[in-house]
This record gives structure tokens, C-alpha cells and sequence, in this order.
């Protein structure tokens, strides 16, 4: 008679750390288990909760969150387009583009308006960053930075600088001069530092603070002047793509959206995560407050835009269409919160009645993706960048 | 810089979900019962099945996502731009008409998505097919990349011209119909995969991301412990009821419709469609008379009254009648201690405890004691958030307190009647004469100007004290 032989993993993911690596065959409380010897060490010293495996968390944080779906449902008494059936239908919008922003040798990525309601300032591919006066279509600055792929600027509140960054890993503040043989790039100075690219940054209610997002799946806030951290917001599981402030009385919370799908909501003095939604069903390109500060809106690659209350703690409306197939990749709000304008991939702009839920029109126009679209800070226009290389104003 | 690695099988996510989309709307255009009424094309002498016009696109485009029909052209446009639709005539030009122009479906087997990515050796094969079936009168783009790929795989070049002979060969044998068609689909898909320089190549994705699955942080028990964690933390939330929370949306925009210039229009006109500045001219932060919007929107939210500089002026006015402008004061000292200089914090707090809680101080601010002793303490190590108990405390007082009574006051009631109601600017006779349009000082500028009138100012003292050795 021969010995019974045995199936047993010798080599795979290892149940605690889930890193390929060479198993120890344990049993822990009749469970049979494979961890690696790393773990293995750990958990004799530490001691794991008796009954605990990777697979039992995992599973309990599913069930957790199913309840938390479930307690989110009990409040939902009503539907946001039914509350909005007393709302008037809106007007028909005679949105045209006013001014084309050319200039830019590349895809444009990243726009921003500066607080005088006419100056912008848009970053490219190809590493250039313009300060236009969008009303006269004039260029007031040009600042080429040594990277490729700025993927995110932002005008100062003072509108005496501006911030960029992108591939370089880097966040830098550039004061703007008006001596014309004054380079810009020179006094760029570096502010934030991430270890992968910055996707969004933007300055909080003075020139002095800078938060950004970044692709290492953290955001972090800094102090211009020393570039010193002041605090880091860990929570996404993956790429960050977006963020935005809350126009809140007391100013101390922000939102930002990735890749892992999810919204999280963060307190910005103590770097906890307050809130966090998911129900997007692909990456979250663009995070947005409602003027009130009570909501936000997100903008995904599953070709939907979401709205989400905070009060409420869920997400209250969809606004999707058949016809629109490919990612909304940016969001911003009319001044009201009426309106929520989205870029698309198919290169147009979306705008919808956020209280119905309705798509109020569609604007054509770019040849290329759209990157961006913000309104201006007197809700007169909407700027928009596109990979086309150029930025249109509407109104 | 870093660089971020494709996921597993080198699909690109985002690329696929559109294409799976893409393809749902294709095979609902072939349904036999609610598709698409195709015909044959004649092209030439040759006779091509399944075809269908541009027009004919459109038309079940806009009946079948009930769309406008530009919007049907843009979409049916994607459509052929991702090859899944390619034109018989002018088939370089991968353009929808919304005409009689002849279109067919591409075959799945030439989908984008089907064999992604489109391989080099592919590309090689297909090359060197057109260059026997052509005998070398490839376009100029194709042959550069013919020799490039010559060089670059010519490890496998002998199985390439191979591969084409064979090609070539078999499809000898087919009816000249099918050939036609099969070469068609061919250049369609190659025209996608491999654009000619200058055309837009749609398959660009930009910067890829990584796929979901390598995330960037280890999916290891302290993860979950931690998702455990928040997921109970959210549970013990207070949440506000759907029905409540909604009416809010409902009541803030309809009171801010008159305010949004995209959904009413401003007065006296838009800018960027009248090309007249005099709307930004009557709004600018100070002015000698405000609007009369801009003075109503006051009373929406404290907010609102404090974020605009002419407002917060007013209400300052309107505490030192009261007595209580130091609240105002106080708080505005806390702001610039919360969003200022790290360097500067300290020596803030300072003075922040001279001018507003030290007994005795020249601006005293009411807290209550429990606050006060917290803040006081706090002031032993300042940080930047030391003072945001008692701004708080001091904000709230002011919104529940100081600010309704503002809004009855007479001075509020009188600055409301004296405001302004622009005239609406009257549409120009000759539409088309452009209004010049003027530049404005950068803001950037009025810094500039201040610093060196500063400069100038500290220069001219030092001078003069020099002066006066003389």
C-alpha cells in the first residue's frame, strides 16, 4: 500500500499579503491556509484574530458595505426628477461658441479661470502653459515647462500666479509678470511632490495653499511658500484623477475621484475620509460641487454623470442617455446648479437639467476629445479645453 | 518621470467598454426586424450586397435613440471613425454623409477590438500584399513604413512575403465580388489601426492608466480592516431624509435662476456675445453704486454677504453703528491665519491674542468660556487651525445675530433702493459689425504697480534721509 498523496500550493498569492511567493501549508482554527513564510512570522508573533483570514475580511467588509447600501435606501422616501416634476421645463438654450482659443501646438488638457471672469490659463501636452485674456483672445504669457503632459493648472485667487504640474511627479507655482523680458520659467518654483503624476491641483481661499491629486493615490495639501506637506489623504486604491473644494461657510472639506471608481469626501484638517460613495462602474475622471456645497457631481468612463447628496448620503440621480456611448471625462455646474455641462470623448459637451435629469442640449464643436469645461466665475460663459488643441468659450 | 505599465492582455479598459457599446449598436442596425432595409450597391461595373446609405444611417439613428439628426450624423460618425461602418465610395475618407453615399457594416473580423492590438506583423503582411498587388505604387507614408518594418522585424521577412503570397493567391480564387469587398475591409481596418500622418488617430488614449486589478495599494487584512473600519464609522451616520434634502436642490436654484446669465442672460448684456464689457464694468468689486441682483444676493446666505467685498464693507458699517465690529474684525484675523503663510502663523496668533482675547483688549470678542479656555490653551503651541473654535463661535453669532438684522436695517433697505437696474442693451442694427474689444489690466499688474509704488516709497524715504547729510 502506497501513502495517500496530497494536493497542496507550494508556490501562489499568499492569503494575508497576497504577494506570489513560496507557501507554508498551515491550518489556522481547522481552516487551511497558505501564507507565506513572512506572514507566517508575523502572525505567530502579532497573533491574527483567531478565525481571521484574508478571505474572512474581505467578505465581511463586503457584507458591511451591502448594509451601509441597505441603510442609505431607508431614507430614500423620494426620487430627485420626482420632486422635480413641480419645477418649470427649462427654456430652450441658445449656447453658441463665442470665442476659439487658438494657440497650443497640442492636446490641451487642463484649463482654469482666473476670479477676473476673463482670464484663463490652459496647459498642453507638448508642456506649455498660456495665460490668455479669453475676452480679446489675447496670449499674455507663455511659460514652456520641461515636462510633457501637464495635466493640471489652476489660477491663483489673487490672480497674481499661477500652478501647474503634471508628469513631473511636481506641482509648481508660477508668479505671473508683466515685464516682458522677464522669464517665467526661471522663478517656477516647486511646491508639492508626488511619486507619480499630478492629475489636479488647485489653490484653497488664498495663494498660500495648494492641494493636489495625484496618480500615487493620495492628494495631499501643501504650503506654497516653503513647500512644506501639511497634510496627506490616503484612501484611494488607485490613481486619483480629480478633485474640487467645498464653497462650504466653514471651507474645510474637498472630494476627489479615481480610478478604484470611487468618490471620497476628506476633511482637510485632520486628513480623514468622511464620506465615500461607489457606484460609478469604471474610473472617475471628474469631481464637482453643487454651488451649495451640499452635493457633488462626478463625471466617468461609463459614459454616465452622477450626482450625489451629501446630506443624504447617496447618490440621488444618473444622467445618462443611450445615444452616449463614450466617457465623460469633465463636469462643471451653471452658476444656479441648474444646468451640469459634461465633455465627452466623442468630442461634444453634454448639458444636463440636474433636477430633471433630462439632457436640456448638445454642443458640437470641438474635433477632438474634450479635457475640460469650467464655468466662469461669474457663470457668464464656459470655457472649454479639447485635445484638439484648442479652447473654446460658449455662452 | 514615471511610467505606467498596460494591464494584462494589453487592453485598454476604457477603450474596450466603448467598443462593447459600439458593437451592441452595430448588431442592433443588423437586426433583421428592427435593423437597418439594405440593398444592393452598384459600384462600378461590380454589384456590392448589404449596403446602405448614409441617409439611411441617420434616419434609424435619430428613430432609435430618438435624437436630433445632427446629433444622429455626429453619432453615426463615431461609427465610422472606429470602423465598425466604412464607405464604399471615397474609402480613404472615413467620413459619415448624410447622403446617398454607399456604406456597408465592416465584418467583425475586422473589428478594432477583435484583434487588439493591430500587431506589426500584421501590418507587415498587409503591406507587402499591396506592394505585389500594386507591384510598389504604395502612397508615400505607406512606404516609409514599409521599409521601417523591413528593418525592424526583418528577422521575420521571410515569413511576411510568404504570408502575402499566400494571401494573394487565395483570394485569387474568390468571385471578384467578395475580393472588392474583403479588400475594402482590409484598408478600412488598417486606415483605423494605422492612420496616414495628418489624420486624427482615434485609438489614442492619452496617458493609460493601470488596469484595476494592480492597484496601487496591496489589497492585504489591513486594507480590509481599514475599508472594515469606515464601512462601520458610515454606518453610524446621521443622514437627512431624500425628501428634505432634494427640496433644498429645488429652493437654491430657482433662487439663484435670475443670477445664472446662461439661463436668463445678464444685464446689460453678456459679454462674450455683445462683446460690450459694461456688465463686468457695473459688477466690478468696488463700485460707486451697486446692482440691484448683486444687493439682493446678499440676503440669500451670510456667505454670500461676505464673500463680496462691497457686502462685507457694508456689513462692517453696519457693526461699528452696533458696536460689534470687532466679531467682523476678529473673524477676517482668523481667515488669514487659517489660508496664510505656515511662517507667518505664530506671529499671527500673537497678535490675533493682543487685539482680540486678552483682557482688556482693545477689541474684545465675546466667546463663551468654554471656548475661550480651549483657545487659550491652544495659543501655548499655535498651529494654523488654533483659532477655529472661536471663529466659529464668533461666524455663528454673527449669522444668527448681527446678519438678519442687517438685511431689515434701514442701511441695507437703502443701499437695495439706490441699486441699479441695468438698461438691457438693444440688439445692434448691423449684427455683424463687431464691437472693438478692449483689453483690461491683468490683475497681476495692480500687484506689480502696488509693490513698486512701495518700493518707490521706501526708496524715495531712504533718499531723503540721505539727502539730508548733505
Amino acid at each position: 500500500m502506497c501513502d495517500q498523496t496530497f494536493m497542496a500550493a507550494t508556490f501562489g498569492p499568499c492569503d494575508s499579503c497576497s504577494k506570489p511567493s513560496p507557501l507554508m501549508n498551515i491550518y489556522i482554527k481547522n481552516e487551511a491556509t497558505n501564507y507565506c513564510s513572512l506572514c507566517v512570522e508575523m502572525m505567530a508573533c502579532q497573533g491574527l484574530q483567531k478565525g481571521e483570514t484574508l478571505e474572512s475580511l474581505k467578505r465581511e467588509s463586503e457584507t458591511l458595505k451591502k448594509k451601509l447600501e441597505e441603510e442609505r435606501n431607508k431614507l430614500n422616501d423620494v426620487e430627485l426628477h420626482q420632486v422635480a416634476e413641480k419645477v418649470e421645463v427649462l427654456s430652450a438654450l441658445s449656447i453658441k461658441t463665442r470665442r476659439v482659443l487658438k494657440g497650443h501646438g497640442n492636446k490641451v488638457l487642463c484649463m482654469d479661470w482666473c476670479k477676473d471672469k476673463r482670464r484663463m490659463v490652459s496647459s498642453s501636452q507638448d508642456g506649455k502653459v498660456i495665460v490668455w485674456d479669453a475676452f480679446t483672445l489675447n496670449k499674455e504669457h507663455g511659460v514652456p515647462l520641461p515636462c510633457t503632459w501637464v495635466l493640471a493648472c489652476a489660477y491663483a485667487p489673487s490672480g497674481c500666479a499661477i500652478a501647474c504640474g503634471g508628469l513631473d511627479n511636481k506641482c509648481s507655482v508660477i508668479p505671473l509678470s508683466l515685464d516682458k523680458n522677464e522669464n517665467l520659467a526661471a522663478k517656477k518654483k516647486s511646491v508639492a511632490m508626488h511619486t507619480n503624476y499630478v492629475s489636479g491641483c488647485s489653490f484653497t481661499n488664498s495663494d498660500m495653499q495648494l492641494l493636489t491629486s495625484s496618480g500615487d493615490g493620495t492628494c495631499a495639501l501643501w504650503d506654497v511658500e516653503s513647500g512644506q506637506l501639511l497634510q496627506s489623504f490616503h484612501g484611494h486604491t488607485a490613481d486619483v484623477l480629480s478633485l474640487d473644494l467645498a464653497p462650504s461657510e466653514t471651507g474645510n472639506t474637498f472630494v476627489s475621484g479615481g480610478c478604484d471608481m470611487k468618490a471620497n469626501v476628506w476633511d482637510m484638517r485632520s486628513g480623514q475620509n468622511i464620506q465615500s460613495f461607489e457606484s460609478h462602474e469604471s474610473d472617475i475622471n471628474c469631481v464637482k460641487y453643487y454651488p451649495s456645497g451640499d452635493a457633488f457631481a462626478s463625471a466617468s468612463d461609463d459614459a454616465t454623470c452622477r450626482f450625489y447628496d451629501l446630506r443624504a448620503d447617496r447618490e440621488v440621480a444618473v444622467y445618462q442617455k443611450d445615444s452616449i456611448i463614450f466617457g465623460a471625462s469633465t463636469c462643471d455646474f451653471s452658476l444656479s446648479g441648474r444646468l451640469l455641462f459634461a465633455g465627452y470623448n466623442d468630442y461634444t459637451i453634454n448639458v444636463w437639467d440636474v433636477l430633471k435629469g433630462t439632457r436640456a442640449t448638445i454642443l458640437f464643436g470641438h474635433e477632438n476629445r474634450v479635457s475640460r469645461v469650467r464655468v466662469s466665475p461669474d457663470g457668464t460663459a464656459l470655457g472649454s479645453a479639447s485635445w484638439d488643441s484648442t479652447l473654446r468659450v460658449w455662452a | 518621470m514615471t511610467i505606467n505599465t498596460l494591464a494584462k492582455g494589453g487592453c485598454h479598459r476604457e477603450q474596450m467598454a466603448c467598443f462593447r457599446k459600439m458593437e451592441k449598436v452595430i448588431v442592433a442596425m443588423q437586426d433583421p426586424d428592427m435593423g437597418m432595409k439594405m440593398r444592393n450597391q452598384r459600384l462600378l461595373i461590380t454589384v456590392i450586397p448589404h449596403a446602405m446609405t448614409g441617409h439611411d444611417i441617420i434616419t434609424w439613428l435619430t428613430h432609435k435613440y430618438r435624437i436630433s439628426e445632427e446629433e444622429a450624423l455626429h453619432l453615426g460618425n463615431m461609427l465610422v471613425k472606429y470602423g465598425y461602418i466604412y464607405p464604399l465610395k471615397e474609402p480613404r475618407c472615413l467620413v459619415l454623409r448624410p447622403d446617398e453615399s454607399p456604406y456597408r457594416f465592416q465584418t467583425p473580423y475586422f473589428w478594432t477590438s477583435t484583434r487588439w492590438p493591430a500587431s506589426e506583423l500584421d501590418y507587415a503582411i498587409y503591406l507587402a500584399k499591396k506592394n505585389i498587388r500594386k507591384q510598389g505604387e504604395l502612397m508615400e507614408y505607406e512606404k516609409e513604413r514599409y521599409s521601417l518594418l523591413h528593418k525592424r522585424i526583418n528577422h521575420t521577412w521571410d515569413f511576411v512575403v510568404m504570408q502575402a503570397r499566400e494571401q494573394l493567391r487565395a483570394s485569387k480564387q474568390r468571385r471578384k465580388a467578395d475580393r472588392i469587398v474583403l479588400e475594402c475591409q482590409e484598408q478600412a481596418y488598417w486606415l483605423i489601426n494605422r492612420p496616414p500622418p495628418g489624420v486624427n488617430n482615434v485609438l489614442d488614449t492619452g496617458l493609460e492608466r493601470p488596469n484595476n486589478f494592480s492597484c496601487r495599494v496591496t489589497l492585504n487584512s489591513d486594507y480590509y480592516k481599514r475599508e472594515i473600519e469606515a464601512c462601520r464609522k458610515a454606518l453610524g451616520r446621521n443622514r437627512v431624509k431624500s425628501s428634505i434634502c432634494l427640496e433644498g436642490f429645488l429652493k437654491y436654484s430657482e433662487q439663484y435662476l435670475n443670477h445664472d446669465p446662461i439661463m436668463q442672460g445678464c444685464l446689460p448684456s453678456n459679454p462674450w456675445i455683445s462683446d460690450d464689457t459694461a456688465h463686468w464694468t457695473m459688477n466690478a468689486e468696488i463700485v460707486p453704486v451697486p446692482t440691484r441682483l448683486r444687493v439682493e444676493r446678499w440676503s440669500f446666505s451670510f456667505m454670500e454677504l461676505l464673500n463680496d467685498a462691497m457686502g462685507r464693507r457694508e456689513f462692517m458699517t453696519y457693526l461699528e453703528k452696533e458696536f460689534s465690529a470687532e466679531n467682523l474684525y476678529f473673524w477676517q484675523a482668523c481667515e488669514d491665519i487659517r489660508h496664510g503663510e505656515n511662517s507667518k502663523i505664530v506671529e499671527k496668533v500673537e497678535d490675533v491674542y493682543k487685539n482680540f482675547l486678552a483682557p482688556g483688549a482693545a477689541r474684545w470678542v465675546n466667546i463663551d468660556s468654554k471656548t475661550m479656555d480651549k483657545t487659550l490653551e491652544g495659543i501655548k503651541r499655535p498651529h494654523r487651525f488654533v483659532m477655529d473654535d472661536a471663529q466659529m463661535h464668533i461666524y455663528f453669532l454673527m449669522k444668527k445675530d448681527s446678519y438678519p438684522r442687517y438685511l431689515k436695517s434701514d442701511l441695507y433697505k437703502n443701499m437695495l433702493a439706490k441699486a441699479i437696474v441695468p438698461q438691457e442693451t438693444k440688439k445692434s442694427v448691423f449684427p455683424f459689425m463687431r464691437r472693438q474689444r478692449h483689453s483690461s489690466p491683468s490683475p497681476a499688474q495692480t500687484a506689480t504697480q502696488a509693490a513698486e509704488e512701495e518700493g518707490l516709497a521706501k526708496g524715495a524715504g531712504a533718499n531723503s534721509a540721505a539727502g539730508s547729510h548733505f
